[in-house]
């Protein structure tokens, strides 16, 4: 079985954003970088999917130079190779160029099964991976959490809202979103880390693709950020007047009709 | 508390390597993830943390930078983070991996035999045997070559008599390598568990170096087979070479321990609110101690950076490697302890990490060569002439 896992680099969790002064994006040169969360997850899924059904776990990635970190923390796990569409000026917030330029690649290695991470943790959009289903006729499950192959096909299990699950299955092959959390996930070993130095990655241009600059430019995105910014914390005070009946029925009405606390 | 982020002021891990930053960042995480979240139980009950051992096999984090006999032979600048990534956790940690890797697994990959090494550098690797080194005695710690145990040749082997202390996994040790005056000198013989005549004993009532086990061992009339005797070993000077290794190690170690201190006396600091509603990192006293601590940190990674090329080159001494240990080492127990004084009162509780770090540099200070005798060793370096015989 070949498994083609999408895997974004996104700024580390607790890092300290300073807002751009066109507030629109935060200033990158001073971040660090890690594996999105949810992706180290779909990476996890096709490992062990790998080990116990066989195949090889392909790492499909787009960005600058500074995935590769990305990249090869992915090879020291266990991938047999990697992908890696290096073009800083195709950088977007668009899902569907994202995921065009994403299905471009995947069409190259018809996958038996293509797993993405179900958002990124600096966009979350939660979109690039349905889309890029889209783009390649492909079935798709999104939130999964649990994954079992059958003849030609697979039965996955799907978080709901409110507790409930739904199980479905699907033809392979197929695209799915994978929830975090759903497995334990390994550490990179020394040896990993060592034997990932030898393994493959391949970076393709855009006309390797058959995609051009006009296809992926930032420009023709139909999305635009207007403004990113830190929420203002405000506080108000309220006085009631009246007798203690009437105070506890102003009360309950803004608790009702304001706070909407029951 | 936030995620342990390290101290990098002056961008040496711009000098690093793809593959080892990702080795430095994989044991950060295993620290933070699975060795910190056990350390105070161990910690307050005077115990190693046996269950980690396995996983630190199979990361490959014992014996690193060996080759072969499933080994992965790592740089010495990688093995330099790995010792600091681990200590940042707890000397103990890093004392364990230590130990196992420079003081055992090494040993046995300079001096043993073919046999030796196919039969014991796997296991130990992975985490599925723990092994100890024997050198100091009860009378003999700054002295080596006064020791006391004798091994006498026999018909087919060896007898050994004698005792060794504050031997680091003694208790828990699979194989030990012991080090025993015979008639041709000094020389190093290994000893497994439950041999006749051997004995351990764990040394209790430790207010320093409490998650890591320390023994006596004890041998009476011990039996050893010729091929238990490590045959390429030549003199106290084998031993020396081995403590030379696990300097090393020490030396990006302590480094590890300072920068947990600096980092949680920093963000500690931060959040202290003391006289006018302002944190108590805006007293200049504060910052006086914050600013010597990053400025020993950043002078102390200087020395390990360039150590690790003289090492990977092949030109390192002896020597060379002492002054990075007295001097690291040195300065990473007054930054624990600034870092303490820092955190008042909450400094004392086993929540933070600073006095702990401080309390096991004791250790540290005095081991693997004590700071005082790395002070003469220069001194000899320096001047030509030993203060010590």
């Amino acid at each position: 079985m070949k498994i083609i896992v999408c895997l974004k680099q996104v700024p580390v969790k607790d890092s300290l954003l300073k807002i751009k002064d066109d507030e629109t994006w935060v200033h990158e040169d001073d971040l660090s970088y890690e594996i999105n969360e949810s992706d180290h997850y779909a990476l996890e899924t096709a490992l062990r999917l790998k080990e116990e059904h066989g195949g090889e776990v392909v790492i499909l990635t787009m960005g600058a130079d500074r995935v590769r970190e990305a990249i090869k923390q992915g090879l020291a796990k266990g991938a047999e190779r990697a992908i890696h569409i290096n073009n800083e000026s195709f950088t977007t917030i668009d899902s569907n160029i994202n995921a065009k330029i994403l299905a471009a690649a995947i069409k190259t290695e018809q996958p038996d099964l293509i797993l993405t991470g179900l958002q990124t943790d600096d966009y979350g959009s939660a979109q690039t991976g349905v889309i890029l289903a889209e783009y390649l006729g492909l079935p798709h499950a999104g939130i999964v959490m649990e994954i079992q192959k059958q003849e030609g096909s697979i039965k996955v299990k799907r978080e709901l809202e409110s507790g409930w699950f739904q199980s479905v299955e699907l033809p392979m092959p197929a695209l799915l979103t994978i929830q975090s959390g759903i497995n334990q996930l390994r550490y990179a070993t020394i040896k990993g880390i060592m034997m990932a130095k030898k393994k493959e990655i391949k970076q393709p241009t855009l006309s390797d693709l058959g995609l051009s600059e006009s296809d992926v430019a930032p420009g023709s995105s139909s999305l635009k950020f207007q403004k990113i910014y830190v929420p203002k914390k405000t506080k108000q005070t309220q006085f009631f007047e009246g007798d203690p009946k009437d105070i506890a029925s102003q009360l309950v009405d803004k608790l009702r009709n304001e706070a909407k606390v029951f | 508390m936030a995620a342990f982020k390290g101290t990098d002021f002056y961008q040496f891990e711009n000098l690093l390597s793809d593959e080892e930053r990702l080795i430095q960042k994989t044991v950060r995480d295993f620290v933070e993830t699975e060795f910190l979240p056990l350390l105070r139980d161990s910690y307050r009950k005077g115990e190693f943390p046996a269950q980690i051992i396995p996983k630190l096999g199979e990361l490959g984090l014992l014996g690193p930078n060996l080759s072969g006999y499933d080994c992965p032979g790592l740089n010495n600048l990688a093995y330099g983070l790995i010792n600091q990534e681990l200590e940042r956790g707890d000397s103990g940690l890093r004392s364990f991996a230590s130990v196992q890797g420079s003081l055992v697994m090494y040993p046995i990959y300079t001096f043993g035999s073919e046999e030796q090494k196919q039969k014991w550098l796997p296991k130990l690797a992975a985490g599925e045997a723990v092994g100890c080194f024997g050198l100091t005695e009860p009378d003999f710690g700054s002295n080596p070559s006064g020791m006391r145990t004798r091994a006498e040749k026999t018909d087919g082997g060896w007898l050994l008599n004698g005792a060794k202390m504050w031997i680091t996994n003694g208790s828990m040790a699979d194989i030990c390598v012991i080090w025993a005056r015979t008639n041709e000198g000094v020389r190093g013989f290994l000893v497994e568990r439950g041999r006749a005549g051997f004995e351990t004993k764990t040394m209790h009532g430790k207010l320093s170096l409490r998650a890591s086990d320390t023994a006596e061992l004890l041998f009476e009339n011990c039996e050893l087979p010729e091929e238990n005797l490590l045959p390429k070993t030549d003199g106290v000077k084998s031993a020396l070479k081995c403590l030379s290794q696990a300097r090393y190690g020490i030396a990006w170690g302590a480094i590890g321990a300072a920068m947990a201190c600096f980092e949680e006396a920093t963000e500690y600091s931060k959040g202290r609110i003391q006289f006018d509603g302002k944190p108590i990192s805006s007293h200049q006293l504060v910052q006086e101690k914050l600013a010597y601590m990053l400025t020993e940190i950043t002078k102390a990674q200087a020395l390990v950076f360039q150590l690790a090329r003289l090492k990977d080159s092949g030109v390192v001494t002896a020597s060379q490697i002492s002054l990075a240990k007295r001097n690291n080492v040195n300065h990473a127990i007054e930054i624990a302890r600034l870092a303490r004084q820092v955190l008042g009162a909450n400094g004392i509780l086993d929540d933070y990490h600073s006095m702990r770090h401080a309390c096991n540099l004791e250790s540290v200070l005095t081991y693997e060569g004590t700071h005082d005798i790395h002070t003469l060793i220069l001194g000899y370096e320096i001047t030509g002439t030993p203060a010590f015989s």
